[in-house]
């Protein structure tokens, strides 16, 4: 180890603080937005009272407001249907693909890779576009089953990458050992290599739902006024009255995000005790 | 027996994709196939006034028709009007040459029963428009059931009743302008995202493991936050009343009625796209540095290179990779944003694909929408090939 020169350290310096600062530039209006959250008036910055930290100026009010809201309330079982249905056929169909695409006898495999994940680098408005035409024409339009299809299709692709990616560090002998002792294929895929690849399983299911939980394109497209879900009920609110009552929502979202991110890292580090 | 052990594992594999790839296929590729057809195929037209249009294939396209076409037409304008899809037929022949929409329906609307001496002197009566050749040249036009008109005026782009090709009148060149300001915002973008996230992924890379996995933490938490969640921030911050501008007066920096206007124009798009995209150059960042091993810089220092050669000559491209699939993949996700844009951007904040939204749901010209669709997955298309070779497809790296 050398000694650092003067410049070097002024060097070093001028890193760290350059890099807080853009951490603080990504942290900083994903934070602001939960106090803001209690504000006793509807508006959307602090007031005077809330820097005094008088505690007249700060309220639950949005959030008693969005609990008795029958639309948000209605909303919110449609994200969540809608998510946990087109989180299960994605994670179902994915996870068959990718122990498909992880067999080296897997033919055209680069190919379908892309093909598979083709909904992930499409905008979607384009996909949104064309679904519309698509599914109105099939008589999904403005029904449950539409957007389940829809968000599913939009959903697959995570579960592809996460779930190949798991299998790259399986061990196929495995297999052969459990053949050996007189299971059937389909046996061995339940009792040994299902539990094995489940946490990479698992964080494909997660970016599924959280991919459908936030979708708000194609809901605007394919969904009526029975489909309102969350992100579709924030975008009206965003663009027509914006009322605090959305910060409390925006809250409740960010803490949800920090819940899944901490679930998802905690599974990769399983799955990589268990490889 | 040997052939059955060389087909047999290819045949599992291939099943077990398959029920994934026949998903794929019918709820998103088919659908993104119904665009592409929408973009060159109409005959909304074509089907409303098919003897009008047979018997315009023999005219010579010089003088007005004759009564045979104007019977025709009479004919089956009524029978448009009587089924009510008069309305959509005029605004696909106003779309050729603009006027005819109020034309075509108020001929639609007032044609009697029986012509009031010829079918000729009834049209021209109602519409004197009837009486010229370029009348019957956009009727002919928006007739062809296969179209490249979309794609003409998505480059703004029409089509002379001569059949030459020539640019948009002045006013109505819309489309190129915006395919250009997207492409210039997506890249200016990039180069920021680069600029600031190359030094943080840097920082993360080689910072001791315990802070390097929280600091890791506070780009995920955005990463991973709801676009909508993530915009209406930049809404509260930079709006008039606002935070920032509330901080700005404060300060005494702005007076309190000249507040700055930072959001519903491009301010608010560039600010609130750069960070909405900055976690995804940061991550391949992040994973091409931390393969860098520590001891090539030390060796390149014990070699006699200063630190800035050190890092020009050593460091920087071996992250080249990283450089690479970062910007190639903030650039793909820019060029097709929407949200954001249409949230933020107030009237000169938009982008191509807020054009696309437009012609979806308010002016309902879905061919010019499924055009400049078509356009805008086929830039995506390429750049997304190019970024597979540098990255890979596993490259797509999601946490």
């Amino acid at each position: 180890m050398r000694a650092l020169s003067r410049a070097e350290r002024a060097g070093r310096t001028m890193h760290v603080a350059f890099c807080a600062a853009v951490l603080f530039f990504l942290m900083a209006p994903i934070l602001v937005i939960v106090p803001l959250s209690f504000n006793a008036e509807p508006y959307f910055t602090f007031t005077e009272g809330m820097l005094r930290l008088d505690p007249e100026a700060w309220s639950l009010r949005w959030y008693r407001e969005i609990a008795t809201s029958e639309a948000w309330r209605g909303a919110l079982v449609n994200s969540l249907v809608i998510g946990t249905a087109a989180t299960a056929l994605a994670t179902f169909l994915g996870t068959l693909a990718a122990l498909g695409l992880s067999s080296p006898h897997m033919p055209a495999r680069r190919f379908l890779m892309g093909f598979l994940v083709s909904p992930l680098v499409t905008p979607v408005i384009i996909s949104a576009a064309g679904m519309f035409f698509f599914y109105s024409r099939m008589g999904l339009g403005q029904t449950h089953l539409g957007l389940i299809l829809a968000h599913a299709a939009l959903g697959t692709p995570f579960v592809v990458i996460t779930v190949t990616a798991t299998l790259t560090s399986y061990n196929t002998t495995l297999n052969r050992a459990a053949a050996s002792l007189g299971a059937g294929p389909l046996r061995t895929f339940a009792r040994v290599q299902l539990p094995l690849i489940a946490p990479g399983v698992l964080s494909g299911a997660l970016f599924a739902f959280a991919t459908s939980f936030d979708e708000v394109v194609v809901v605007l497209f394919l969904g009526g006024v029975e489909q309102n879900t969350i992100p579709r009920q924030m975008w009206a609110g965003i663009r027509e009255e914006i009322s605090p009552a959305i910060l409390a929502v925006a809250t409740f979202l960010i803490v949800f995000a920090a819940a899944l991110l901490f679930t998802v890292g905690w599974l990769r580090r399983r799955a990589a005790g268990a490889a | 027996m040997r052939r059955g052990r060389d087909w047999r594992p290819r045949v599992r594999a291939a099943g077990l994709a398959l029920p994934l790839v026949a998903f794929v296929g019918v709820t998103f590729v088919a659908p993104l196939a119904t665009m592409f057809s929408r973009s060159v195929y109409d005959a909304v037209v074509a089907d409303a006034l098919p003897e009008t249009l047979a018997l315009l294939e023999g005219w010579d396209g010089e003088s007005v028709p004759g009564e045979d076409v104007f019977a025709a037409a009479a004919g089956e304008l009524a029978r448009a009007q009587e089924e009510r899809v008069i309305g959509q037929v005029a605004g696909r022949v106003n779309r050729v040459q603009g006027g005819m929409r109020s034309i075509v329906a108020v001929t639609g609307r007032r044609l009697p029963e029986a012509p009031d001496g010829s079918w000729r002197q009834t049209l021209v009566g109602i519409e004197p428009a009837w009486a010229e050749v370029s009348t019957w040249h956009a009727v002919r036009a928006a007739g062809e059931r296969y179209t490249t008109r979309h794609y003409l005026a998505a480059v703004d782009l029409r089509r002379l009743p001569d059949g030459s090709v020539a640019r948009q009148e002045e006013d109505r060149r819309i489309y190129l302008r915006l395919f250009a300001r997207t492409f210039l915002v997506s890249l200016s973008i990039t180069a920021l995202c680069l600029l600031f996230g190359y030094p943080l992924a840097h920082f993360l890379a080689h910072a001791p493991p315990r802070r390097a996995g929280l600091l890791l933490a506070l780009v995920l938490v955005p990463f991973w936050t709801s676009l909508l969640v993530r915009t209406t921030s930049w809404i509260v911050l930079l709006q008039g009343q606002g935070v920032i501008n509330d901080i700005l007066v404060a300060l005494g920096l702005v007076a309190d009625d000249g507040r700055l206007a930072l959001v519903y124009n491009m301010t608010g798009t560039f600010v609130a796209m750069t960070h909405v995209l900055l976690p995804f150059m940061v991550l391949p960042l992040y994973s091409v540095m931390r393969g860098i091993p520590r001891s090539h810089m030390d060796a390149a220092a014990s070699l006699g290179a200063g630190p800035v050669q050190g890092f020009l000559r050593v460091y920087w491209p071996q992250t080249l990779p990283g450089v690479g699939a970062g910007s190639l993949l903030v650039f793909i996700l820019a060029i097709g944003y929407y949200i954001t844009p249409a949230l933020v951007g107030g009237s000169t904040g938009q982008l191509i694909s807020n054009m696309v939204a437009y012609h979806m749901q308010t002016s309902l010209n879905w061919g010019l929408a499924s055009a400049l669709g078509a356009i805008i997955l086929a830039c995506v298309i390429g750049l997304y090939l190019l970024y597979a070779r540098v990255a890979g497809t596993e490259g797509v790296r999601v946490t």
